[in-house]
């Protein structure tokens, strides 16, 4: 009898994405654990796949680690063909899809749950595939403990206006982090953020959560 | 060509009495009768230029390149039937592709041209295939190894070259680069010697019109195998044009 | 004996690095009947003159769909020009399944390319004798790749392949700095006034032998055929549907002995005519 994965390694938590006027903001933490060990401490869980084109990734890190470095060569065929055509993330998005949903119905998952972001045709595009190969778009999507403690957070911020600014988009973001930081027993208190502007893409920080340990006083009912 | 006719040139897998294999020596007669194509190695990079024949007024300009991208790292232009250097150019590809799979980083073009020459070569070994009909030049600069630049033809030869033509005019081509010293120059210097060589050996009787196409790798492009910027081809064109008229008026 | 030695097979070059059999392939085109593709800024039109073999028999059909985005005309044989379109379809509902997307032109023609090389190099294949004229729209636009036997392929702003073509490649070329900034149904006129050019000298266009396809910005590959290609004709005034008694162009001169043949000299037509038969390495 063979058996196929049945519980991830390395893993990585919560990954958050949310769309803003003329964008997308991808946000993970730098933290790799080894089941309740925080055991690698400088990980980026965002990558850069082209100039209108990230993602993010949380769960089994070392299947992140492999299907990354298909993303990438894909990247550097599409370059070596050089005929002005480019990896969009809508394309990305679905090619994830096909993948982990493949792997799934094989009883041999890719222990992972995705969140591509980017410009398509030049308007935010920001989607979501997890291990099951269940996938969505969306304007703002969470992973593993942030679907349950950001995103409400986020739900709350896109539906209320029609658009938000970078800034405003940044701010939730760092809200959301150290709610997640606060909460998830592997998050990590340091994290980085990849950005699609009509300007290309970039990973920025990392940036430090803020910890307000003055709110514990105030905490009842757990003692 | 004296063995014609003597029904020894019929089989790639046939030796004529001579110890010659015709086969092999027609293919590289297919990328003779080819634009020329010429690659040159500069201090700092490789410079690569192709005369790319026009047959047809209907034909968009731009269209089938003869210069190609292996990988980020290695240009590579062609010479011959480009259908069967386009089927070349993709199995470079794949090995760039496996070595970087394999081993994390990019392939060192020694060991590519190794691996392209070896396939090209197997199709000179057997009677139900037949020799490519096409010549790659292939060029890469790195920090370890500096400029590199090769010549794969249809036997699944490879050398390396300081300058290399191949197709119609290689020999014209070859004598005008004897005149450069390759050594002493820069891409950028080169970049206007390889459009004026080109523009030099074009015959304009036979073949009318043609489009220069220019790339290269160097230090300069972060070893990135590219193609030239707009106005540094504009510049190398009037370059050659310039000298070309120059040329016919002291005549 | 023989006139010929080197043109058994394809995997024997001759001593001028030609490939004979390649070069006879690429003869298979010239019988198929005419089509003729053309394009502006928006759109591309493909025309083409369909043969009944009798009385009796429907007319041959020479377009085919391939997707939303593209189709193509044939010339040659028909059924290689089958199996080259299960082939592009499955390719284009490819890219659709994994990357949601309509697949570029130049990226379907490419690997189509690669596939019809692939059958110039071996003893037990032999090259598709089909020409096509493939009419696309993608994110760069209108495209009209010509592909041939040869492997070759060829990215145009007009062109005109199988029998009698000649003629309308010249009308092309006269009148392709037209095309660009014209309309929709000038262009139609433009491709039925060059296909007329390809026409028998008995015969003239009409919704029996014509078949025309359209496919352009927010335009789906669509078909006109029979009573659906009245509107297009009427675009033209009877006179201009009549073949033109223009004399076809001369016959391939027969493949002699190789040795005492130089190159190149015995194409007396132009040269997209040379550069085809001699299978263009450029």
């Amino acid at each position: 009898m063979k058996y196929h994965t049945q519980s991830p390694a390395s893993t990585g938590t919560s990954v958050i994405g949310i769309t803003f006027n003329d964008g997308v903001l991808i946000a993970s933490d730098d933290l790799v654990s080894y089941g309740t060990l925080a055991r690698y401490r400088n990980i980026p869980r965002v990558l850069k796949v082209n100039e209108q084109t990230v993602v993010g990734c949380g769960g089994d890190f070392a299947d992140f680690q492999h299907l990354s470095k298909i993303i990438e060569q894909k990247q550097i065929d599409e370059e070596a063909n050089n005929d002005g055509f480019t990896l969009t993330p809508k394309a990305l998005h679905s090619w994830i899809t096909r993948v982990l949903y493949n792997r799934r119905s094989k009883f041999d998952p890719f222990w992972n749950t995705w969140v591509v972001g980017g410009l398509q045709d030049g308007k935010p595009f920001l989607g979501y595939v997890d291990m099951l190969g269940t996938a969505f778009v969306d304007r703002a999507v969470a992973t593993g403990y942030g679907e349950m403690i950001a995103k409400p957070l986020l739900w709350e911020a896109v539906e209320k206006k029609e658009s938000i600014t970078e800034e405003e988009a940044k701010d939730l973001i760092a809200k959301c982090m150290s709610l997640l930081f606060c909460r998830d027993s592997r998050a990590f208190p340091k994290y980085r953020i990849a950005k699609v502007t009509k300007d290309g893409s970039v990973i920025e920080g990392p940036f430090e959560v803020n910890v307000d340990w003055s709110i514990a006083a105030h905490v009842q009912g757990y003692e | 060509m004296s063995a014609i006719g003597t029904g020894y040139d019929l089989s790639a897998s046939q030796f004529s009495p001579d110890g010659r294999v015709f086969q092999v020596e027609y293919a590289q007669k297919a990328v003779e009768n080819s634009g020329t194509a010429i690659a040159l190695r500069a201090k700092d990079g490789v410079v690569f230029a192709v005369e790319k024949l026009v047959t047809s007024k209907l034909y968009e300009t731009g269209a089938n390149k003869r210069i190609f991208n292996i990988d980020r790292h290695i240009g590579c232009a062609v010479a011959g039937l480009l259908a069967d250097a386009r089927a070349i150019v993709n199995v470079a590809n794949d090995e760039a592709k496996d070595y970087r799979s394999q081993y994390g980083t990019e392939i060192p073009l020694k060991y590519l041209k190794d691996r392209v020459a070896m396939y090209m070569h197997a199709y000179t070994l057997y009677s139900a295939l037949r020799p490519f009909g096409a010549s790659l030049l292939l060029g890469s600069w790195d920090k370890f190894e500096g400029p590199q630049l090769y010549c794969l033809d249809p036997s699944g030869l490879s050398y390396g070259y300081f300058g290399i033509s191949i197709g119609k005019a290689k020999q014209s081509a070859k004598t005008e680069i004897e005149k450069i010293s390759l050594k002493d120059k820069t891409c950028s210097e080169l970049i206007k010697e390889a459009a004026k060589i080109i523009y030099i050996v074009h015959d304009e009787i036979k073949d009318k019109s043609f489009e220069l196409e220019l790339s290269w790798v160097s230090e300069a492009t972060n070893g990135r195998h590219e193609c030239v910027p707009q106005e540094v081809f504009d510049e190398a064109e009037k370059f050659a044009k310039d000298a070309l008229k120059h040329d016919s008026d002291s005549d | 004996m023989f006139r010929n030695q080197y043109d058994n097979d394809v995997t024997t070059w001759s001593p001028q690095g030609r490939l004979h059999q390649v070069e006879y392939a690429m003869e298979a085109v010239k019988q198929g009947s005419a089509t003729v593709g053309l394009k502006n800024n928006e759109h591309c039109v493909l025309l083409a003159l369909k043969r009944s073999t009798s009385e009796l028999s429907a007319h041959q059909k020479k377009i085919i769909p391939i997707d939303e985005h593209i189709g193509m005309a044939i010339a040659g044989l028909t059924a290689d020009a089958r199996i080259l379109s299960r082939f592009m379809r499955n390719e284009c509902i490819n890219e659709r399944y994994a990357h949601d997307q309509l697949l570029p032109v130049n990226r379907l023609v490419s690997a189509l390319g690669n596939k019809l090389q692939n059958c110039t190099q071996r003893y037990d294949r032999r090259p598709y004798g089909v020409g096509l004229l493939i009419a696309g729209y993608d994110g760069k636009g209108p495209h009209i790749y010509q592909t041939c036997p040869s492997a070759n392929y060829f990215d145009c702003k007009a062109m005109a392949i199988g029998a009698r073509s000649q003629s309308a490649r010249t009308y092309l070329e006269k009148n392709m700095h037209l095309f660009k900034d014209t309309n929709l149904n000038e262009l139609v006129k433009h491709g039925l006034l060059s296909l007329r050019e390809c026409l028998p000298n008995d015969l003239s266009l009409s919704n029996k032998n014509v078949s025309i396809a359209i496919v352009g910005k927010d335009h789906p590959f669509k078909t006109f055929d029979d009573s659906n290609v009245d509107q297009w004709l009427a675009l033209i005034s009877d006179a201009e549907k009549r073949g033109r008694s223009t004399t076809s162009a001369p016959p391939p001169p027969p493949p002699g002995d190789d040795t005492d043949m130089p190159p190149a000299e015995n194409q007396p037509q132009v040269a997209t005519e040379a550069a085809e038969h001699r299978m263009a390495i450029d």
